[in-house]
């Protein structure tokens, strides 16, 4: 796994938000700013989609991402592709090493299919998705595609099984993205707790904004 | 290249048809029928997307068709998952063995940027057709639009994962002659597009064609082996049973 760590000074930030465990967020950053996810106290999955400010039709493509690196993981380098081929933002540092964008985000409908019926009314990331979305009003259901994982590790095996493993996160690892465009950010801090993508017990986050790419 | 005719089944044949390589082509698959596809050529591939023909806010979620299923490819005895925790299509049958889940579709640029400028004006009906644009058509013929490209299978392609999760496109995957059945779990909308696997490294554009047939039959001990193969699936037939109560 690469590691690479950043310079800047959160005291530069020009935006700062901890969102809660299990708590989602929506918030524009704009082309040429540097995003940066902290996990704030370790293993804590950050369900995230993004989307083009001004053509909200364009949106993060996981598939062209990995197609695109030739490698299923996200680190620093990878350009995160959109939905008509033009880069979204590129990871310029990752202290955590890797990130999943396979695994989509839990939702009260898969919970019941992946543990049991009885599970339904646990919260779940794409109940905070269609909520910031709707409340937000820019996007809805259609626009849910699949989503970076921040900080979760779903390694795939030889023989094509796909492994939810262990976080590989730990308190205060980041990972750190500067926008090529225009971005709606959606966040989901996700609240599953039947299984170990967030060390079974969710923990917040926090986001943090910088102007530019000195900072 | 195969006839379509030649597709070996003793199920009842309500339809067939081929769709020519770069072509496409979406129809609904009524509940209890199914959808058998068949490569004809040794390069064919199909980028395929599916939908609840009922509410097609309803779609194809390969990332919880995934880890339901503890797998990041397709085969016989999986399902593929709506978002809505429901079973859309099972895979009853496959003579394939594995079916990508990785790559994707190309869009008009990066066709060009591959194999280079190929425009109706020069080509006529052989100009380079993009899978993007395929599915895009293909998605307005139902008022559907580009917010309604979910994440794609690819039908009859393989891509193997290294270390690291380093990914290898596998060539001459498919043969001619193999297929695959889809059976519907409930009135699904399939949208398909036969255009050339974006990882595969010929450099010529020559996509293979796939042809379908609707059949009116089931195999239910089939059917019956998606829904035991794991309990995620189970409970995904039940949610299904709930839905069209």
């Amino acid at each position: 796994m690469t590691m690479s760590a950043s310079q800047r000074d959160p005291v530069n930030a020009v935006f700062r938000h901890v969102i809660g465990a299990g708590e989602p967020g929506i918030f524009d950053v704009k082309k040429g700013q540097t995003l940066r996810l902290l996990d704030l106290e370790g293993n804590q999955a950050v369900d995230t989609l993004f989307y083009n400010a001004r053509n909200i039709r364009e949106r993060y493509d996981a598939q062209r991402t990995i197609r695109r690196q030739n490698a299923l993981f996200l680190t620093t380098g990878t350009v995160l592709y959109s939905s008509l081929g033009h880069p979204m933002a590129t990871i310029t540092a990752d202290t955590c090493g890797r990130h999943d964008t396979l695994g989509g985000a839990c939702a009260q409908e898969s919970n019941t299919t992946r543990y049991a019926a009885d599970r339904f009314h646990m919260h779940a990331c794409r109940t905070n998705f269609l909520c910031s979305c709707l409340n937000d009003g820019r996007l809805t259901k259609r626009d849910l595609t699949a989503n970076v994982n921040f900080f979760m590790n779903v390694p795939v095996e030889p023989d094509g099984s796909l492994v939810f493993a262990d976080g590989v996160s730990a308190p205060l690892k980041y990972v750190e993205m500067r926008a090529e465009i225009d971005l709606i950010v959606v966040i989901s801090n996700c609240p599953q707790l039947n299984n170990p993508c967030n060390a079974w017990n969710p923990t917040p986050t926090e986001v943090i904004v910088w102007d530019d790419t000195a900072a | 290249m195969i006839k379509s005719a030649q597709i070996p089944s003793t199920a009842a044949v309500l339809y067939r048809e081929t769709i020519p390589g770069g072509g496409h082509r979406s129809l609904v698959v009524k509940a209890g029928w199914q959808l058998r596809l068949t490569a004809c050529d040794r390069n064919a591939n199909l980028a395929l997307v599916a939908f609840n023909a009922a509410l097609t806010s309803e779609r194809l979620n390969l990332p919880d068709t995934l880890k339901a299923q503890h797998t990041a490819f397709l085969t016989k005895g999986h399902c593929l998952h709506s978002d809505m925790g429901r079973v859309l299509l099972a895979i009853t049958e496959d003579r394939c063995g594995w079916h990508d889940c990785f790559g994707g579709v190309l869009n008009a640029v990066e066709t060009e940027e591959k194999y280079g400028s190929g425009r109706f004006q020069d080509l006529r009906n052989a100009f380079f057709r993009n899978g993007y644009d395929n599915l895009l058509v293909e998605l307005g013929k139902w008022d559907l639009d580009a917010r309604d490209i979910p994440m794609v299978v690819n039908l009859f392609s393989k891509v193997a994962v290294g270390s690291g999760g380093v990914l290898r496109f596998v060539p001459d995957h498919a043969q001619p002659g193999q297929d695959v059945v889809l059976h519907a779990l409930m009135d699904t909308l399939v949208v398909m597009t036969a255009v050339p696997h974006p990882m595969d490294p010929s450099p010529s554009y020559t996509p293979g064609s796939v042809s379908f047939a609707i059949e009116d039959a089931s195999d239910p001990a089939a059917l019956d082996a998606c829904r035991r193969s794991c309990g995620e699936n189970e409970r995904a037939f039940r949610n299904t049973e709930i839905f069209c109560l």
